[in-house]
């Protein structure tokens, strides 16, 4: 808000600003410290019908034999798989399949509930995120994250997309910062003009846009949205796909999502979880396949995909 | 089943007509008290300002508004020549007070606050919340003594070895600090409990850590509610009689240095109606009028806080 009203000069050229953005290359793919792993990283497909990934791509994750647990009782079990790098992956599957559970543990929210607790691993770019000197800070930092329902701050349409740079101590210009994130999360020529307005009066929609420039803004690798079109109009929700497609040129977006099609419209790959009953009742979720988005929604493996694709189940 | 069909084909028809049963007669008496207690309430407001007012109206027909407002010498039960009513001693010593409560409070309850409601285990919070709660419950006598003869004598005298008087600001000061602490702790605590678990987890999200988390994003959301509870711990000093009275001396001071002996209005009308003076001679009516005064600053201020809550208040769905 401060920066708009002491440098208006840099918002007179929204142009100039836009194309040094695009000249930039994208974020690095690689960890900074250098650690990385060979191709012996490469996504496991023990235990579940998981595909080879495609040639040309590279996993940005690989999650091998993962059980998240909430006090002691495992929500989602023996997941592995890879996710590929610039590409979008939706996971799909009833409710209480563990799918946001599953999302959460790519950039360690789930480390913000205190009974939770994690087995087995997930590499990213080949390093360990549940490594015991990994600081759950810095993976957030490159794994941004868009929620179910908007959630920006109680601050300004300007404050909210500047709070990632000023926190992470982003060296560079602010308010050309906060115009890229705006414009790559396609809000820009609807909010240019009221910078400094409270997020609160934006449409829910907005809103949610708002939320993905405002993870847009720290460069991330990945974003991870946990069905962030759930709350808004399928006008809005259309939007927010059209910037999905237009984001993953750049990074890699996992999503997940309860509508069908939706998955079926945006994802290049589909993990579809379902909810099994163990021998002592305890309910949790699984992965039953994963593979190219066509193939679960045309061809699936298993028939439990199958019923749930076409609307048989769940 | 043979009934339902018979009253679906037209059959006898159900009795849905108001009558006076049993039952409706116990909802209007109850509604009756309700309301009686209700009106008592406003009844007793209104005699209390009315009452305040007239003899308020009485004081300012024997002394000028102007010589009450602006004097700067305190001294209505005084003799003779001597005899002045510039109540700004008073308003500056209540203020001043205040000041050295919230000096004390703000800091230490702000960060129990922070402290409980971002950092403690709920085992830490289960012990410490009501501990907090107890201090808000002791009687302001006992704080009052308390400061008389442990603030003043070992703390501030003995330990510190600052010189002050056996009735002095610092010492009433702290104390009141003490009182208004659970106020501005419990208020600013619930207030950041308020705060959608929503925003944490974005500020989370964006790689911010703990710390930033609590200070850019928790802290300035929940701020209407912290400020609401400072206006309302800051009333609190501003009425507080008995810390004052015992700890703080009877001393009209318009002066700063926190060593000397202060007195507020509420001190000054409890200390003026259990002395030895005439009803209705113009000691007495000063009573009233001070009392609108501390009236009307604390209506002011309540206004204040309204208006800021309402200006900085995030509706969350």
């Amino acid at each position: 808000m401060r920066q708009v009203t002491e440098r208006p000069e840099s918002s007179s050229e929204p142009r100039a600003a836009e194309s040094a953005a695009g000249a930039q290359k994208p974020p690095a793919a690689e960890p900074a410290d250098g650690r990385v792993m060979g191709p012996g990283t490469a996504p496991a497909v023990e235990g579940v019908k998981a595909p080879a990934a495609a040639p040309d791509s590279k996993p940005v994750f690989a999650v091998e034999r993962l059980t998240v647990s909430y006090a002691g009782r495992p929500a989602v079990r023996e997941v592995s798989f890879g996710i590929e790098e610039r590409r979008i992956t939706a996971l799909i599957g009833a409710s209480g399949c563990g799918k946001s559970t599953f999302i959460r543990t790519l950039n360690r929210m789930n480390d913000l509930i205190p009974s939770a607790s994690v087995e087995g691993s997930v590499r990213y770019h080949g390093q360990d995120l549940y490594a015991p000197d990994v600081d759950p800070v810095q993976v957030r930092k490159r794994i941004g994250m868009v929620f179910q329902k908007p959630n920006p701050f109680p601050k300004s349409i300007y404050d909210n997309v500047a709070f990632g740079p000023r926190v992470l101590g982003m060296k560079g210009e602010m308010d050309e910062m906060v115009e890229r994130a705006l414009r790559r999360g396609a809000l820009w020529d609807e909010v240019k003009d009221r910078l400094k307005q409270n997020a609160f009066g934006m449409s829910g929609g907005q809103q949610q846009r708002l939320c993905i420039a405002r993870a847009l803004a720290t460069d991330p690798d990945v974003i991870l949205m946990d069905e962030p079109a759930s709350a808004l109009d399928p006008i809005s929700t259309g939007r927010i796909e059209d910037l999905m497609f237009e984001l993953k040129d750049r990074v890699s977006i996992v999503i997940v999502t309860h509508n069908m099609q939706q998955a079926a419209r945006v994802s290049d790959m589909t993990a579809f979880f379902t909810v099994v009953v163990d021998d002592t009742g305890h309910r949790h979720g699984e992965v039953v396949e994963y593979d190219e988005t066509e193939k679960v929604f045309t061809n699936p493996a298993d028939e439990r995909t199958e019923a749930y694709v076409t609307g048989r189940v769940g | 089943m043979e009934a339902a069909s018979i009253a679906a084909a037209g059959g006898p028809r159900p009795n849905l007509t108001r009558g006076r049963t049993p039952r409706s007669v116990g909802e209007n008496i109850i509604k009756a008290l309700l309301f009686l207690a209700a009106l008592i309430s406003i009844a007793t407001t209104i005699g209390i300002v009315v009452s305040l007012l007239a003899e308020t109206v009485e004081f300012f027909s024997q002394v000028g508004i102007f010589e009450y407002l602006l004097g700067t010498k305190w001294s209505p039960l005084a003799g003779g020549d001597q005899k002045s009513f510039g109540v700004l001693p008073l308003i500056s010593g209540t203020l001043y007070l205040t000041a050295l409560g919230l000096v004390v409070a703000v800091p230490l309850g702000l960060g129990s606050a922070i402290y409980l409601a971002e950092y403690a285990s709920p085992r830490a919070r289960r012990i410490i919340k009501p501990v907090l709660e107890l201090l808000a419950g002791i009687p302001t006598i006992v704080l009052g003594y308390f400061a008389l003869t442990f603030i003043t004598p070992v703390l501030l005298q003995g330990i510190f070895g600052i010189e002050v008087k056996i009735f002095n600001a610092l010492s009433a000061g702290l104390a009141l600090g003490v009182l208004i602490l659970p106020v501005v702790a419990t208020l600013a605590d619930d207030s950041l409990r308020a705060v959608p678990s929503s925003l944490r987890e974005g500020a989370f999200g964006l790689g911010a850590s703990k710390p930033q988390v609590v200070l850019r994003v928790v802290f300035p959301a929940a701020l209407s509610g912290i400020v609401a509870g400072l206006v309302l711990a800051a009333s609190r000093a501003i009425g507080e009689t008995v810390v004052v009275l015992v700890a703080g001396g009877a001393n009209a001071n318009l002066g700063i240095d926190p060593r000397e002996s202060f007195q507020n209005m509420a001190a000054f009308i409890a200390q003026t109606a259990r002395g030895d003076i005439a009803a209705q001679s113009v000691e007495f009516l000063t009573i009233f009028a001070v009392g609108t005064t501390l009236f009307v600053m604390t209506l002011i201020l309540n206004a204040i806080s309204i208006r800021f809550v309402r200006r900085f208040q995030q509706v969350y769905e």
